[in-house]
């Protein structure tokens, strides 16, 4: 399953919930406030670490872009797509779970 | 691959609609098919042609109505959340007893079955939204 | 003729601060008459939708708790909480509505629309379904 987030995690319990629910082997998509849960050394970076150990992890680059978040601030193992990118993931993933 | 997508927030205030649309553009661009785009909560406000956004911002409406054009899109203002908030076509001005409507070019009000049925007739349905 | 598909309502909101609960009731209602695998989940704040005991009358805004209860005639009569959620909010099922569903294959006996699951449950469920709305 894919699973989009879109909050900042210092706002939000969005990425927590997301993360306690996603299976193992599930997509995330981090898009919008969402992707300053991708950056290097911040209180949830220890979260996101562990979760690409069972999951695969992703960020809207142009997201990152617009934040002015640069890919080398970005934890190691996250990988970094565009809306192709955000398309095919939705192909890929039968069901797409939106945590709003 | 046939997609649906909803869309929940306004323009501007909230980037849902500006992800909705560049994700809507790169599947059509992929060449996947856009089965319906259906608008609900503020995302109603979409579809006001009343809009004057400043002139070095993009715009928001124009660009969902642009696209609509270019690809046949379907795109559906559910009529609930539209009455409440002061979307209106004409028909329902007239209906309503109001002094004019403001739908913008192609889209189209509708109830929420539209919905139901794009979740049920796509391969695969996206939420944005707050 | 397409086949039946599993949808998932996931109500994510508190009522009343915002309209995200009420709206997406609409939607479950409407969506009831497409004969479709209907269930809901209520993670979160989301819980704080089935919480007894709302009055809006000195808010003066629209009280729609009671719409839940008319769940069950609409054959919404799959309503998952989560436990904990429920516990982080200090509440327990007892704090919710009495929500139920007349079963017409058991004598109309009467029957719990909620139930509560934990976190794995609720990730299993949400893994078999076909379409998922967010409220």
């Amino acid at each position: 399953m894919l699973h989009t987030v879109n909050k900042s995690p210092f706002e939000t319990h969005s990425l927590e919930t997301c993360l306690g629910l996603a299976k193992p082997g599930s997509d995330i998509l981090l898009i919008e406030d969402g992707v300053y849960a991708a950056t290097a050394g911040t209180t949830v970076s220890a979260m996101v670490e562990q979760t690409i150990e069972s999951s695969s992890v992703y960020a809207l680059a142009p997201d990152l872009k617009a934040r002015g978040i640069d890919p080398d601030q970005v934890i190691a193992g996250i990988q970094l797509v565009g809306y192709d990118g955000f398309v095919k993931l939705s192909v890929m993933n039968e069901t797409v779970q939106c945590w709003l | 691959m046939k997609f649906s997508i909803m869309v929940n927030e306004g323009p501007y205030t909230h980037q849902a609609s500006d992800t909705a649309f560049n994700f809507t553009k790169a599947a059509l661009e992929a060449g996947h098919e856009i089965f319906r785009i259906f608008f609900y909560h503020d995302g109603v406000n979409n579809g006001t042609r009343m809009t004057i956004p400043p002139q070095d911002d993009r715009h928001v409406v124009n660009r969902w109505s642009e696209l609509a054009e270019q690809h046949g899109l379907d795109m559906v203002v559910c009529v609930a959340a539209a009455q409440r908030r002061g979307i209106l076509d004409a028909d329902e001005a007239k209906r309503n007893g109001k002094d004019g409507d403001n739908i913008a070019p192609g889209f189209r009000i509708s109830g929420l079955g539209q919905l139901i049925e794009a979740g049920i007739q796509a391969d695969r349905l996206l939420v944005f939204g707050d | 003729m397409l086949r039946v598909k599993k949808f998932m309502y996931v109500n994510r909101h508190a009522p009343h601060g915002t309209i995200y609960a009420l709206e997406g009731l609409e939607v479950v209602l409407i969506g009831a008459a497409f004969d479709q695998d209907v269930s809901m989940a209520f993670i979160g704040d989301g819980v704080f939708q089935l919480k007894k005991g709302q009055d809006t009358t000195d808010s003066d805004i629209k009280n729609f708790s009671p719409t839940y209860r008319a769940l069950g005639d609409y054959d919404v009569t799959q309503l998952y909480v989560e436990r904990e959620s429920l516990e982080e909010r200090g509440l327990a099922i007892g704090d919710l509505m009495d929500l139920t569903w007349e079963d017409e294959e058991d004598d109309w006996a009467e029957k719990p629309s909620i139930r509560v699951v934990n976190r794995q449950e609720l990730s299993d469920l949400l893994e078999t379904q076909d379409v998922i709305l967010n409220f």
